[in-house]
């Protein structure tokens, strides 16, 4: 009697993993991307990525010369782009944290195969974010005394009062502890590829980087419980970051700021910003290096709710912003609010609704969550939304504050542009160098997924033999 | 000849065969071993006796003295060092210096977490005998093995080669020191 056709179960999700994969297929696969000869898409990739950074060069060294004149900068508009860059950048790193640590606490098997790319998107995004601040003060090298905390000739200190002085502690804990969670989670994998490449010097380089691994069972006990404590450290971190963010508008008192809503509405953001972003990532690296078996449908599936529900709290939040500005009775929060909604600036500000609420309003429906072609445009379009949201937040709110004689518009320039630009283009460049010399899926944590899956299988087999 | 071997490395055909290999040879009475998988397995050092955690505490105390040094040094810098009067407003105003304290709490468990690891796990080491057993670069692929060490008392070249033999290892190398 030949067996049944296997019905597929509804109530069961969808595998993580696709089929007929081993131990052994997994490294090959996972390995070859890095110890195979770099393809010529790869290297056309890093040179337009590397054409791009150049903008970065240029606008970063002008601007160290003639000072931040350069941008659009005014008063009252004193934040401009430097600051919707910064919060626009962190944000979309926040998602990387959210897939490794929060994820990880919650058992989700599914982020196994996504995890490592994000993380690295966390990184260079912290990276780029971390520029914007510095070069906003025009003068870097001067900022360091009243940024960081140490015994200079003047006898100063910084302001620890002061939001500002919260988010150098906040971001740079944010970025050494991603590093941190980051190279844990690489030392086995270099091992791996410390015995899988082919030339010397690179056996050499993984070698040093694995610091020896041989994993030993001994190891993986201390690792394992290393990492969950790991994971658990970085999710009130993740929360706190952009909540610390959130604050620098917060404790102010313009109008339009000065809100309670303000940091679980920003970390909402940061998490619809990121799982974007790594779509707009994770998509194309799918497609071009062909991984459908380790991220599937069921990740598109999963990634495509994240963002509805984050989505929608962030919809939430623009809801309350209206709902405060009327409630409250203040003049100045209610002319902020239609200043906003019908002023000048209105264009953006329906754009900003248009990308970050009507249109992902799409993702309620299965085909899309499923399609690879509608996630990355509505993605795309998540990404531009949340600037703009940054945009609105930062200038609606400055351009018109409580004095009309201190009153003006604010327009970028150029090279508010070629800045912005060049650090997508530094992202970018950083990303496919990465995939390149790292793995950019975890394989340990893949191949724990193919013994997980045969565990299931025997069970499968051993109730289906009563 | 025995006495020049680090011990003997016999391999499985997967995890569970070396799960169950692993405890064999512990009920057996052989104490110094260990194995080596390319993934973690769940019970794997358990049931070789090794199964007290160590890294809490150490990320425990890091996070202690992390939070005390962030709020020491703003208490340091803003009540004794450098006092400003703003308003009349206490110097010691504690809610402003959470954020700091808890950032640096978190960083210092993070590299608690990381270091902590590494010094109970005896690394960086770059070399280990296992990697004399040219088979053995497919620990860190598809290989599942286990070692009996030449240390322990039960060790005898002969008699361990066979008990893991029986133990249906699929192949039993002789590890140079």
């Amino acid at each position: 009697m030949g067996s049944p056709a296997p019905i597929k179960d509804p109530t069961m999700p969808a595998p993580v993993l696709g089929p007929g994969q081993t131990y052994t297929t997994v490294t090959q696969k996972l390995s070859a991307i890095i110890t195979s000869r770099t393809p010529l898409g790869w290297i056309a990739a890093l040179l337009i990525a590397g054409g791009i950074l150049q903008l970065l060069m240029l606008s970063a060294t002008w601007l160290l010369i003639k000072g931040t004149g350069i941008w659009g900068l005014n008063i009252p508009v004193g934040w401009g782009w430097a600051i919707i860059n910064f919060v626009w950048w962190i944000g979309i790193g926040h998602a990387g944290t959210l897939i490794s640590a929060i994820l990880l606490l919650m058992r989700q098997q599914w982020r196994n195969s996504i995890n490592r790319f994000a993380e690295a998107m966390t990184i260079f995004a912290v990276m780029c974010a971390g520029m914007f601040p510095l070069l906003h003060t025009g003068r870097p090298w001067v900022a360091a005394y009243w940024l960081l905390p140490y015994p200079n000739t003047m006898s100063v200190w910084p302001q620890f009062r002061s939001p500002l002085i919260w988010d150098v502690f906040a971001v740079g804990t944010y970025f050494t502890v991603s590093l941190i969670f980051w190279y844990l989670g690489l030392i086995p994998d270099f091992a791996t590829l410390r015995d899988k490449a082919k030339h010397k010097i690179s056996q050499i380089i993984y070698g040093v980087l694995s610091m020896g691994w041989r994993g030993s069972a001994k190891h993986w006990f201390n690792y394992e419980m290393a990492a969950l404590l790991l994971a658990g450290v970085s999710t009130p971190l993740v929360l706190s970051v952009h909540s610390i963010v959130s604050l620098d508008f917060s404790v102010g008192l313009i109008p339009g700021w000065h809100a309670t809503i303000f940091p679980p509405y920003f970390v909402a953001g940061a998490v619809y910003a990121g799982f974007a972003m790594v779509l707009t990532l994770g998509l194309p690296i799918r497609y071009f290096y062909g991984l459908h078996d380790y991220i599937t449908d069921r990740h598109l599936n999963n990634m495509g709710k994240v963002m509805l529900a984050t989505g929608l709290i962030v919809a939430y939040g623009y809801a309350m912003e209206q709902f405060f500005a009327w409630y409250s009775a203040s003049p100045y929060e209610g002319y902020m609010m239609q200043n906003r909604t019908f002023g000048p600036y209105s264009g953006t500000y329906w754009s900003l609704i248009l990308c970050n609420v009507a249109i992902p309003q799409l993702l309620w429906i299965k085909r899309v969550r499923l399609s690879p072609l509608w996630l990355f445009i509505i993605s795309m379009f998540i990404n531009v939304g949340m600037w703009l949201e940054r945009f609105i937040i930062v200038v609606t709110s400055l351009h018109r504050d409580f004095m009309p004689s201190s009153w003006d518009m604010y327009h970028s320039t150029p090279w508010d542009w070629g800045l912005y630009a060049g650090t997508i283009g530094f992202f970018l460049f950083m990303m496919i160098l990465f995939i390149r010399v790292m793995p950019v899926i975890n394989i340990f944590e893949i191949r724990q997924l193919v013994a997980n899956k045969s565990e299931h299988a025997e069970e499968a087999a051993a109730s289906a033999d009563d | 000849m025995a006495e020049n071997l680090y011990g003997l490395l016999a391999e499985f055909d997967g995890p569970d065969e070396l799960l169950k290999a692993a405890k064999d040879s512990y009920a057996e009475g052989y104490r110094k071993m260990d194995a080596y998988s390319p993934m973690p397995i769940h019970d794997l050092s358990e049931s070789m006796g090794y199964d007290k955690h160590r890294v809490p505490i150490i990320v425990l105390i890091c996070a202690l003295l992390g939070a005390c040094s962030g709020f020491g040094l703003q208490y340091w810098v803003s009540v004794i060092d450098y006092p400003l009067n703003v308003g009349g407003r206490p110097l010691l105003s504690w809610p402003s210096f959470i954020p700091v304290t808890f950032e640096l709490g978190v960083l210092f468990s993070a590299f608690g977490a990381l270091i902590g690891m590494l010094i109970l796990n005896g690394l960086p080491r770059p070399y280990h005998p296992v990697f004399n057993v040219p088979n053995f670069e497919r620990a860190s692929g598809d290989g599942f093995f286990l070692c009996i060490e030449a240390e322990d008392p039960k060790f005898d070249s002969t008699e361990t080669r066979a008990f893991l033999e029986g133990l249906k290892a699929k192949k039993v190398d002789d590890v140079e020191p």
